[in-house]
């Protein structure tokens, strides 16, 4: 048994049980939160040694070791410690269970290393459900009536996605009978093409699966709960819930579908059509649902939608492509992390002013450039990223992905989401518009704290970072997904 | 040959940009002297490269490549040829002078300053990339300093005209990204060089997409830049609204981008492609210069009416492309500097009158020779230049252009477009001699008594932009000698 393989997520445990521990006894709430970046940056530390070793498996191979899982835990790591560094004004308004928020924080971010490192079905599903049951609380930690719909709506939804999800399960453990990725792999090579046509059970499992995670990722049309608990939510957990869960749910499908079913070609070809028609259809509601929204988070929510639907072009040319070709998976993992940054950057930006304002609402935005110009500048450059347009990372991520889909001949789902790009710039310009022409409602400074400024500065530097040198990242991304192709 | 002077020229107005954004505490006269210095810097680079271009060798010269993004293959590759050369130096010479016609901004200086620099910047790298992504992100770079030049110091429905600008320009250049990517996967191995691309035009792989659709994604983005009728009706909002200086940028040199990738990219990547759809987009050249000049004889706002002028001076550029002759090419490439010159000086000259009058309204404009003499004389020269006199650059490249399309033997019909075109000329006379006289001649009116006339900064300006036209008009060989070198080899890939 390599225990040490589990270096990463053994520490992160030992951290949010430190952090419940020290909530009973510290004085000083904020020493909550340092030790809460410092169990990440432990953990971060262990995972940044394994990287570039040769894949492993541990535990009778339900869990793996290798880059691309390495990736994915880096990226939620560091999407928790953003995330608790955004939440450092905010939390210092809760007058109780401050330390349960940190580790209940901590703890989803255990469950999504969990679910980019599981290779059998049933782990998959227990890390998932760790990740979102702290999750479901977080969401409704605000405890007002708003916060409690959301948490309540997050979670029977949410419920319902788990369920759909474990029916698809069983019925691919009916058909295949293992668990095993890679032995599910096998068994659906033996059947072949005409097995697979005789199987119905498979197929629906297969569908009921992309249901499932659908709902994790928000993909259209499993995201009718994305508005309401985003709104609802507190921000740094809207913030969270909208990069971390995302990528999750993408490090999930991206294991399964390229391990259990990338083979025989045909099968991949269909699901890969699926996945076009859903990237095509969200991106488009996402887009055309957030031109109206006049609050910031809910108007996020809706772009959130539209930018999975930009991460499924990938898993569209993910499906296309022919055996061994790896695109389509590294684009997604440069996507993620481009959008992770910039989606990050905007709300901590948004949190800053919220703060101040007290309001979620666009127009009480106005001004904000004379207000506070460092804030205001950093959060455009967010938003230009999210639009897609250089110099930021959004660009290189969009170029690149779209790349991957012309490349296998989905010249039309290109242009689909290149105008619906064009739509996105309408309302994240608003946005821009607001702060840059609109007249301050008072003079007063936007104050923030040290901590969410240094979050602030990651994110927005790291947004032109990723743009200007993205060469090394997406190298890295390529030898994540690698291993896909072998 | 240096490789560094077309980075520095590009980076200086950078450089500006950053110093003047992030710098605390400089007061505005500081302000602009820094951003006259960079761009003063950057255009004095320009002359020096331009000096320093060999022509007896031609071809791409001053190259600088280092490799960005190697899974994709693309490059940080910039050069110069006889056809960029006189628009960087063009872009330079503008990004300069707007600063000065700027002098006397006084509302969020610091902001101002730093977005006309990198909005100079980012068109001046457009000219210079000889990469497509390097391209492509120039090209859309653009975007966001225009936008707030239109919509913080414009005019009139700004914002209105600042979004329609940016959604306009964006949804030309999504089809421009999913051409450029599916040209991409046309070469094997896969290349974002444009000179690699161009110069295997012949053993295209016939891959993913027939040639002719690769051809119609690109050019949607560069005829909406153009612009070219019907994707024209962002410019006439756009450029009316701008403020003078943002005026100035995009009639002199943004909408140049346009015609600029139709030559260096759609045209020579894809000649046989171009050869086809000629007459298609002859036509178009025709609608644009007879509509927008039909359209300009109806304005009655002094910046609309030039607007409008453009949208016909550019269909010039592009029946001069479209025509494919080694000379009519040399005529759209003369004709988008002269072009810049003229309309660069007509709207500095309208912005100076209306803010010296605060009037734009032809109708109640009249006499004004009188009150302001030396903008009267400087913007009669310009009009005057603009439809086409002997001896300013607007009758040599105009000339160019026209002889060059119609001995042009490769579209057949070609002398009918070009005589469709020409009658724009014979409109072009009639509305600029219109606006001239309502505008300085008449009757002397009272109200205006007293208008203040150029001080001597503008007319520091004026003498250079007038100098500029009158030179290329007496020696147009100066750039078309250069302009030939660029154009000669893409018109031997079609034969003409």
């Amino acid at each position: 048994m390599n225990l040490d393989l589990l270096a990463p997520e053994i520490s992160l445990a030992a951290t949010a049980v430190a952090v419940i521990l020290l909530d009973l006894f510290a004085q000083r709430k904020g020493l909550l939160a340092i030790v809460s970046v410092i169990g990440l940056a432990v953990s971060a530390g262990f995972t940044i040694a394994m990287y570039g070793d040769p894949s492993r498996t541990i535990f009778n191979n339900t869990l793996a070791v290798d880059n691309f899982a390495l990736f994915f835990k880096l990226l939620f790591l560091g999407i928790a410690a953003l995330v608790i560094l955004s939440s450092v004004d905010y939390v210092s308004k809760f007058t109780r269970f401050r330390g349960e928020y940190h580790a209940l924080l901590v703890l989803s971010a255990l469950g999504m290393m969990l679910m980019a490192t599981a290779t059998e079905l049933i782990t998959i599903y227990v890390s998932l459900e760790l990740a979102s049951i702290s999750l479901y609380v977080l969401a409704g930690f605000l405890k007002d009536p708003k916060s409690s719909e959301s948490s309540m709506k997050y979670l029977l939804l949410g419920a319902t996605a788990s369920a759909v999800l474990l029916y698809g399960m069983a019925l691919v453990f009916g058909t295949t009978g293992t668990t095993q990725l890679g032995e599910i792999a096998q068994q659906v090579q033996t059947l072949g093409v005409q097995g697979v046509i005789d199987n119905p059970a498979l197929i629906l499992g297969i569908v009921l699966l992309i249901a499932g995670f659908g709902f994790k990722i928000a993909a259209v049309p499993f995201q009718m709960w994305v508005p309401d608990v985003y709104e609802g939510a507190p921000t740094p957990i809207t913030a969270y819930l909208s990069v971390g869960s995302k990528a999750a749910g993408f490090a999930v499908i991206l294991r399964i579908f390229s391990t259990a079913f990338g083979l025989p070609n045909w099968l991949s070809l269909d699901w890969g059509i699926v996945f076009a028609v859903l990237a095509a259809i969200g991106m488009t509601v996402g887009n055309v649902s957030a031109l109206p929204q006049t609050n910031i988070k809910r108007m996020f929510g809706y772009s959130s939608i539209a930018q999975a639907g930009y991460l499924m072009v990938g898993l569209a040319a993910m499906g296309v492509a022919s055996v061994g070709e790896t695109i389509g998976q590294s684009t997604i993992l440069f996507f993620l992390l481009s959008y992770a940054v910039a989606n990050l950057g905007a709300f901590i930006a948004i949190i800053a002013i919220t703060n101040k304002i007290d309001s979620d609402l666009i127009q009480d935005f106005s001004g904000m450039f004379k207000r506070s110009p460092l804030l205001a500048l950093a959060l455009t450059v967010c938003l230009v990223s999210l639009i897609g347009m250089p110099p930021a990372a959004g660009f290189m991520a969009k170029f690149y992905i779209f790349s991957g889909a012309v490349q296998n001949e989905l010249l039309w789902l290109v242009i689909i989401a290149v105008l619906n790009s064009v739509i996105s710039a309408f309302y994240y310009l608003r946005v821009v518009k607001v702060m840059w022409l609109g007249e301050p409602a008072s003079a007063e400074k936007v104050p923030s704290s040290g901590a969410l400024r240094v979050a602030l500065t990651l994110t927005s530097l790291g947004v032109l970072a990723l743009f200007i040198f993205a060469d090394p990242i997406i190298k890295a991304a390529e030898s994540a997904a690698k291993m896909f192709g072998s | 040959m240096d490789s560094g002077w077309l980075l520095a020229i590009i980076l200086l107005p950078v450089a500006g940009t950053i110093l003047i954004a992030f710098i605390p505490g400089l007061s505005e006269r500081l302000i602009r002297y820094i951003a006259a210095l960079f761009t003063l810097v950057s255009l004095i680079l320009a002359v020096i490269v331009f000096a320093g271009f060999d022509q007896s060798i031609g071809g791409i010269q001053y190259e600088l490549k280092a490799s960005w993004i190697q899974a994709i293959n693309a490059n940080f590759h910039l050069g110069v040829d006889g056809l960029s050369l006189p628009l960087v130096l063009l872009t330079a010479f503008l990004g300069f002078i707007v600063v000065l016609i700027s002098w006397k901004i006084h509302e969020r200086v610091r902001e101002y300053f730093a977005w006309l620099l990198l909005l100079e910047a980012s068109i001046l790298g457009v000219f210079c990339s000889l990469d497509l992504l390097l391209f492509f992100i120039f090209w859309e770079i653009e975007v966001i300093p225009m936008y707030f030049l239109i919509s913080i110091w414009g005019t009139g429905r700004r914002e209105y005209s600042s979004i329609k600008y940016v959604l306009y320009t964006l949804f030309g250049s999504a089809f421009m990204l999913a051409g450029i990517l599916s040209l991409y996967f046309t070469t094997e191995p896969h290349s974002l060089s444009m000179v690699d691309i161009a110069n295997r035009s012949g053993v295209i792989v016939q891959s993913i997409m027939p040639a002719a659709v690769i051809f119609w994604l690109l050019i949607i983005g560069f005829a909406v830049k153009l612009p070219v009728f019907p994707l024209h009706t962002w410019l006439p909002d756009a450029h009316t609204d701008a403020p003078t200086a943002g005026s100035v940028m995009l009639a002199g040199a943004l909408i140049k981008m346009g015609g600029y990738g139709m030559i260096r990219i759609c045209v020579s990547i894809l000649p046989n492609v171009a050869q086809d759809f000629a007459p298609l987009l002859l036509a178009l050249a025709v609608i644009s210069v007879l509509y927008g000049a039909a359209v300009t004889l109806r304005q009655t706002d002094l910046k609309r009416m030039i607007a409008y002028s453009s949208v016909s001076h550019m269909g010039f550029v592009l029946l001069g492309v479209f025509a494919l002759g080694e000379v009519s090419l040399t005529g759209a490439g003369l004709q988008m500097v002269s072009h810049g010159l003229l309309t660069g000086l007509l709207f500095a000259m309208a912005g100076l009158t209306m803010h010296n009058v605060e009037e734009r309204d032809l109708r109640k404009l009249g006499g004004l020779a009188r009150q302001m003499p030396v903008i009267a004389i400087v913007f009669s020269i310009a009009g005057l230049g603009s439809l086409g006199l002997p001896l300013t650059s607007g009758f040599a490249a105009e000339f160019i252009t026209f002889t060059g399309a119609f001995s042009s033997t490769i579209v057949e019909g070609v002398e009918a477009y070009t005589l469709l075109a020409a009658v724009g000329v014979v409109l072009a006379a009639g509305y600029i001699l219109w606006m001239l006289q309502r505008t300085f001649y008449g009757p002397v009116l009272e109200q205006y008594n007293g208008v203040k006339d150029a001080d001597k900064l503008e007319k520091v300006y004026m003498f250079a932009f007038v100098v500029l036209i009158l030179l290329v008009g007496i020696c147009p060989f100066i750039l078309t000698d250069v302009i030939q070198l660029g154009v000669s080899p893409i018109a031997s890939l079609i034969g003409g």
